[in-house]
């Protein structure tokens, strides 16, 4: 029993700390592959080639005043970038980031929780984070705060409907909604050849469901300031911060367990090298998310509307409808 | 271990259900019940109905607060939006009923403890997806579409008293 609870408490500090490492480093490697992109250097001087860039920002927004305006509501002010945050971190747990490992001849699982219902469950914990960005921006009492939540609420609660569905084709294919399973499902052909259709909606979703660009509206810098999080200063607005990069991290791992196979790689994928393999696939679609970012333009409010409502929800409903047919008729 | 999950997480439960009621601040109100409603979740989970839990957050926490937080913040309720003082004869209705509820709650409660010892947890196989999608697609497949055309009259008639509302303020 508590050989087991030891086990437990190491995997949760294991995957908490490669989450938050991933978090930190991501904003570096985005400055430098944006800087990449628009023929600048980026942050070179912070350590060798600015690898200590993350720790800096850490340091200064610890140390920096914590302002908290006069014309907010305070409870629910202070109690919004937790919200972010809490959520943002807790959707991991589900997520298989390898096989199994042999450590002193025991066999551990590399998942926090396997759960039965372990899809609907990041589904649940997601829909959590909607809370943060509505409240931030309602009890900072500022235009553009309040303009950037009703924004990414109304864009977060469109986009989460077609990413769903995109979902449920992927369990009609695999039969399951517990990750692992889906993950051996996979085996012999990886979903994204079996399920193109729902891959597209679910990525075009996933990064819509993140605020990132091109679907960045609800902090568009040049109309908004900063959307939500603008009467924010410190360490409050740096948990909103490592909340969205959480969310990446994590739509990124989603994308890669249900559609590329998760942990599997071509030949052998046991133990270390399967968690190498799902670290690999993960990286990807966040490199696509900053390429993504360094050459897209903005969408517009309606554009945006009506990409989600006219035309990624028909498909992704079209899509389930031939899925279920297939498999009923196979 | 067990006792401490569920004693902890039922008290949040109730006293975050006793803030709904008390706070003046209606969005406060909303946060309170949210928090009560993942505690009730974490309650079924330790009844081994973890798909009931996800699907309660899901639903009440997810979706059905958010509307309630929007509909309270974009009506702005202020305290003078209340109208005037209640008239008397109702502020004393509202104690006497109060009084049998809580009356009502006792007597149930002091039913129930005799019985807790039988109040077993549910197999490990109650209330997975299967059986859940079995029993709706099965038993209950006539109540369960009907509620669905039920709910799409609901949403048509949004719709058509939005629509007309709009093609009034332009005409």
């Amino acid at each position: 029993m508590l050989e087991v609870a030891i086990i437990s408490v190491i995997k949760v500090v294991f995957v908490f700390t490669a989450l938050l490492t991933a978090c930190a480093y991501m904003t570096l490697i985005e400055r430098r592959v944006v800087a990449r992109f628009q023929t600048r250097l980026g942050p070179i001087y912070t350590g060798p080639n600015g690898l200590l860039q993350p720790v800096a920002d850490l340091v200064k927004l610890l140390f920096k005043e914590d302002i908290i305006p006069e014309h907010v509501d305070k409870k629910i002010y202070m109690i919004a970038p937790l919200a972010a945050f809490i959520p943002a971190t807790l959707s991991i747990v589900v997520i298989p980031f390898g096989s199994s490992i042999t450590i002193f001849g025991r066999e551990i699982d590399l998942v926090l929780s396997n759960l039965n219902v372990g899809v609907l469950y990041v589904f649940a914990v997601t829909s959590i984070g909607v809370y943060s960005i509505i409240l931030s921006g309602w009890s900072s009492n500022s235009k553009y705060s309040l303009l950037g939540s009703i924004r990414s609420s109304a864009q977060m609660i469109s986009y989460e409907v077609s990413m769903g569905l995109a979902v449920v084709s992927v369990v009609l294919v695999s039969g399951s909604l517990n990750l692992n399973q889906i993950v051996a499902h996979q085996a012999n052909l990886w979903h994204i050849f079996s399920q193109p259709v729902a891959f597209i909606i679910f990525l075009v979703c996933g990064i819509a469901e993140t605020n990132r660009a091109p679907f960045d509206l609800p902090e568009a810098e040049s109309e908004l300031v900063a959307g939500y999080h603008t009467e924010y200063s410190a360490m409050k607005f740096g948990m909103f911060f490592v909340g969205e990069y959480a969310n990446m991290v994590t739509v990124s791992a989603m994308a890669a367990t249900l559609f590329l196979g998760g942990w599997q790689g071509p030949g052998d994928s046991s133990g270390i090298i399967s968690m190498l393999w799902f670290a690999i696939k993960v990286f990807l679609f966040l490199f696509l998310y900053l390429w993504l970012r360094a050459t897209t333009p903005r969408f517009r409010y309606d554009q945006l509307m009506s990409f989600g409502w006219k035309l990624l929800l028909p498909l992704a409903i079209l899509n389930v409808l031939v899925t279920s047919a297939v498999v009923l008729i196979i | 271990m067990e006792y401490v999950i569920f004693f902890a997480s039922a008290f949040v439960a109730i006293i975050c259900a006793l803030l709904v009621i008390s706070q003046k601040n209606p969005v406060a109100s909303v946060i309170y019940l949210i928090m009560a409603f993942v505690a009730q979740a974490i309650l079924y989970i330790q009844l081994s109905a973890l798909f009931v839990a996800i699907l309660q957050i899901v639903v009440y926490a997810g979706a059905i607060m958010v509307l309630f937080l929007f509909v309270i913040m974009l009506l702005n309720l202020r305290r003078d939006d209340f109208g005037p003082e209640k008239h008397p004869l109702q502020s004393w209705l509202t104690r006497i009923f109060g009084i049998v509820l809580v009356a009502e709650l006792m007597i149930m409660i002091s039913r129930g403890v005799g019985q807790s010892e039988s109040m077993d947890r549910a197999g490990a196989e109650f209330g997975n997806v299967e059986q859940v999608a079995t029993t709706l697609f099965t038993k209950y497949v006539f109540p369960f579409e009907l509620t669905s055309i039920l709910l799409i009259v609901a949403i048509i008639g949004a719709v058509v008293l939005g629509k007309r509302r709009a093609e009034e303020e332009e005409g």
